[in-house]
Formats: C-alpha cells, structure tokens, sequence
C-alpha cells in the first residue's frame, strides 16, 4: 500500500514525540545533573571537574546521616506497611463476597485519589496540640494539659504508612486473589495450623504481590517530601528535604544535583535488589500496580 | 480460613476508620465557625466558603485572591498536561503496538523510566537542564527567555515527563483489545486511511483516551514533589496549600481541601464510568 520510503517516513514522524519526550525531559536533563554533580566551583562563577560534591557528602554527617535515617525510615515504614496491608487485602481478596468486596476495595481507593496534601493536613489536625485527639484525651480526663503528638518520628511513621497502604493493598489482593480455595483446603486436610498454611501456602503465593507493592511503596516513602517535612517539621530531616534547600535555598546547584543523583541511586538500588531476589521484572511489578 | 475471627473483623472495621479519619475530620472543620481549624466546635458556618472576611478577619476561599489564583494556575497546568498525555500518548501507544522496528523492547523499557525516578529527582534534573538550555540560547540571541525559567511551562513540561509514561499505558492497554480485522474491512469497503482512523479506531479508543485524559488531569492538579521544584511566582494548589501548613492557617484551607476532595470524587467517578463502558 505504501512505498518502503513512505511507510519510513511515518514511521520517523510517530517515533518523534516519544524520542523528544525520553530525550528532552529525561535523558538530557539527567546527564546535565550528573555532569552538574561533577563540577566544584574553584572561583567566583568557575567551575571545574571534581568529586568534591561527593566528598562532601561524605564529610558532613548531617548529610549521610539524613540520607541514612531516610533509607532506614523508607525500609521500616515499607515492613509496617506490608504487615498492616496483609489481613485487610486477604479479606478482600479470600473472604469478601460480591458485593462488599467491590464496596471494601473502593473504599480503600477513595481516599488516595485525594491529594497527599489534604491527607497530610488531616493527620495535622488530629495529631497535634491543639488538634482532635489532644482534645479528646482532655475531654476524657486522659491528660490534664495539651499533647503534642505531631513533629516526631511516629508522626512521620504514621503518615507515610498511611499513604503507602493503598499501593500495597492493591497489589496483595491482585496476588491472593488468584489463589485456589482447594490448595488452602488441602493444607488444612493434612493437618496444617492456620499459621502453617498462612507461612506454607498464602505467603508464597502472593510473593508477586508482596514484591510489587513494596517496591513501589518504597519508592514513593523514600522520594517523599511534603509529609516527612509537615508531620515531623525540624524533626524530618528526609534526605529530598536537603535537595530542596541545596537547590532551591542556598542555591547550589551542583551539590543538589549530587544529592539527587545519590537519591536516584539508592531508589534505583533497591528496586533492582527487590527484583533480583525475586526474580520478577519491571514491567510485570509495575502492571500488579 | 472462609469464617473470620472477631479479631480480624474489628481490625479491618478499625482500619477503615483510621483511612477515613483524616479526611473526615478536615471536611468537617470547614464548616467551624472558628479563625483556627482546631477544636472545640463553635457552631456551623459557611465564611470559610464564601465569607468576604467580615467576621473572622480573614476571607473565605471563594473571596481571597491567593486561593482563586492558585486553583487557576492549576487549570492552566492541569489542561494543557492533559491534553498533550491524551495526544501524545495515542502516538506512543500506537508506536507500541503497532510499529516494528529495531529498539522496541528498549524505547517500551525507557518509557516506563519516569516512574521510578523520584519525583525531586525529576523536577531538579529538568530546572537544571532548561537553565542551561537558556543560558545558552540567551547568549545566543542576546535576549531573555523567561519559557525556560521556573514557571507554569516548566511545570507543565515537568508534570508531563511521568504522566505521559501513564497515559501511554492506559491508551496502549486499550489498543492492545482493538480487533485490526474491523478496519481491514473498512479498506476493503474503499475507506481512506484517514477515515478508518476517525471512524473505526479513534472511537474504539474513545474511553480510553477519556480515562487517559482524566487520569492525566487528577495527576496534574495533586502533583507536588516536582512542581515544588520548577514551580515561579505562580504557584499551582497544593504548593499554596503546602506554604499554608506551614504557616499556620485559616479554616480556609479545610475549605479548600473539601472542594478538591468532591472535585477529585466527580472525576474519579467519572474514570470509573469510563472505564466500566470499556468492559
């Protein structure tokens, strides 16, 4: 129908909007960072090649620390996330029926098709002085003065958990969902405890989904900004928080982009890692989301 | 493992609880009759819907300048992001499918880069290369090019770079379902390439690119981590909204909050009609 020319020609024009795209706002913009995170400024308005971005990482504990807590924090809140997910996704998977099972899984999307910011401001308003629960425990004698609960690491805790759980739910039901009634039966019939079969067969099965939903869930804690810095103010210290000020704040761009390059790889790091271990692939991980 | 114990069913009646509890208690603060948002409940009122700041002193959402223009410079984000995903995602899902060249399995691998890359990360490498685009360019020209400076177009540009990688997903799906045998007979009935396009293929995918679209528009107006980053003297809704917490606001801010909250609700339920139609 068309000439081999032609049919080439069409084929430039459709590859152009997805070779600007990949080049222009990802690719490029990627490897002006890391050249940025290369450079040392050796005078005023002059730059050259060195590490000493990185050195200075390294020097300065507030730095790796910062980055230290934040990975450890972003590991933790993804353990407490699967635990917490775990019952509600196999009850919605093995245990709802029909109807209340379309109702509990909707209800679990509601609230994260809400802005992270909104959610983040309700935690605020229980959680603090002057907030729901302070009054409430007041109320009912529980404290005689006002608490503070917000600006310390389990605030932080909490509301990270909070706006992981969904992305953990979903895949963990998808997971279990596939599981056959018949296999569960069988491990009961030969004798096994409900936590045997929970270890033996659950478990295992819904490994695709554990996998996913921890990946992506870590993904989002450790690249987090806004709940980190609102819940636990001057306690934060989450390591985007220092990008922020190197680039936007102090205004130097190449330690920022260092920071971001360090943060890229440690995002990067332990996705690799959760898909090694398990032996999935990207693309499959990302469609159980 | 069919019947529960009482144990797992209060802990999935408490955990629903704890998912609802924050965004219960902002609705419902938007309506105190209070200048803080915080306890005690002094009455109903709608000031800090519509209130010109007669009576607390400060204005409601709909009567103070910084929330309109902030949910504007949302919109002027939010639609052109939307559309260009819609547009530009038909064309990578239609590469997807449909081409055959060397580099497929690589490009389909790159598209899906942007998800894993932080959001931070994302914003900063983008303010980071369009400055030095400019540099550049203005050394060149001997002008200013204030397009590539932190602003609304960077912002678009930025938000777009991962929503693409979405919309792109949600077109693909769908083409993926689309039975080719439809439009080989429409070029044996003597269809042009262009009218199979518009009256076979564009209208199958329908749904999709309206889910797309709207997918695209929630993900835009919610967007905070990169915009924070590229973002002028213009800021969008939840930047606003973010300089607020830290401040210390009005109950304008639950006010806010709620009108997003039933606006992200009616979207939401719309994609979820779409995407019903698409079954």
């Amino acid at each position: 129908m068309m000439t081999r020319q032609a049919s080439r020609l069409t084929l430039f024009l459709l590859l152009a909007p997805a070779i600007l795209w990949l080049g222009l706002l990802i690719v490029l913009p990627h490897v002006e960072i890391l050249v940025l995170s290369f450079s040392e400024r050796v005078a005023p308005r002059v730059y050259a090649f060195g590490l000493g971005n990185y050195l200075e990482f390294f020097t300065e504990p507030l730095y790796w620390r910062t980055f230290a807590r934040t990975a450890f924090m972003s590991i933790l809140v993804t353990a407490l996330t699967l635990v917490l997910a775990f019952p509600i996704a196999l009850y919605i998977a093995r245990v709802a029926q029909g109807r209340v099972k379309a109702i509990l899984l909707l209800l679990c999307l509601l609230p994260f098709w809400v802005s992270e910011l909104v959610r983040t401001l309700g935690w605020m308003m229980l959680l603090r002085e002057t907030g729901v629960v302070s009054y409430a425990l007041r109320a009912v004698g529980l404290a005689d003065q006002p608490v503070e609960l917000l600006y310390n690491d389990g605030a932080v805790i909490l509301g990270l958990v909070y706006g992981g759980l969904l992305f953990m739910i979903v895949p963990l039901a998808n997971a279990l969902e596939s599981l056959e009634p018949a296999v569960v039966e069988a491990g009961f019939d030969l004798g096994g405890s409900r936590w045997t079969v929970l270890r033996r067969i659950v478990i295992p099965h819904a490994m695709p989904g554990i996998v996913a939903g921890s990946i992506i869930v870590f993904m989002l804690t450790v690249g987090n900004f806004a709940t980190p810095v609102l819940l636990g103010g001057k306690n934060g210290l989450w390591f985007t928080e220092q990008i922020y000020a190197q680039f936007i704040t102090r205004f130097n761009w190449p330690q920022g982009a260092a920071f971001g390059m360090l943060l890229l790889l440690l995002s990067s790091a332990i996705v690799w890692l959760g898909l090694r271990l398990t032996g999935q692939s990207l693309g499959s991980t990302l469609k159980q989301a | 493992m069919n019947r529960p114990s009482l144990a797992w069913k209060l802990y999935i009646a408490a955990f629903y609880l704890f998912l609802f509890a924050p965004l219960l208690v902002v609705a419902i603060f938007a309506f105190n009759a209070s200048p803080f948002p915080s306890p005690p409940w002094r009455g109903f009122t709608l000031e800090w819907f519509t209130g010109s700041g007669a009576v607390f002193g400060k204005p409601g959402v709909l009567a103070d300048p910084i929330w309109l223009d902030s949910i504007g410079n949302s919109f002027k984000v939010a639609i052109p992001v939307a559309l260009l995903a819609v547009a530009l995602g038909t064309v990578n899902a239609w590469v997807l499918e449909r081409a055959e060249f060397r580099g497929k399995t690589l490009l389909a691998m790159m598209m899906l880069w942007p998800l894993v890359i932080p959001g931070v990360v994302l914003g900063i490498s983008i303010l980071a290369f369009f400055s030095r685009v400019a540099n550049g360019l203005e050394d060149f020209f001997q002008t200013d090019l204030d397009l590539l400076r932190p602003g609304l177009p960077l912002v678009i540009l930025g938000q777009l770079s991962f929503i693409l990688t979405i919309a792109t997903l949600i077109i693909a799906a769908r083409l993926r379902k689309f039975d080719r045998s439809l439009e080989e007979a429409a070029f044996d009935l003597g269809a042009s390439r262009a009218r199979v396009l518009r009256t076979i293929t564009l209208p199958f995918l329908s749904p999709a690119l309206i889910g797309a679209g709207l997918v695209a528009l929630l993900m835009s107006f919610e967007n905070f981590n990169t915009t924070l980053m590229l973002v002028g003297s213009e800021p969008p809704l939840p930047i606003t909204m973010y300089g607020q917490m830290r401040e210390g606001a009005t109950p304008a801010i639950n006010a806010v909050s709620l009108m997003l909250m039933l606006g992200v609700g009616g979207i939401a339920s719309l994609f979820a009609l779409t995407s019903k139609a698409e079954r």
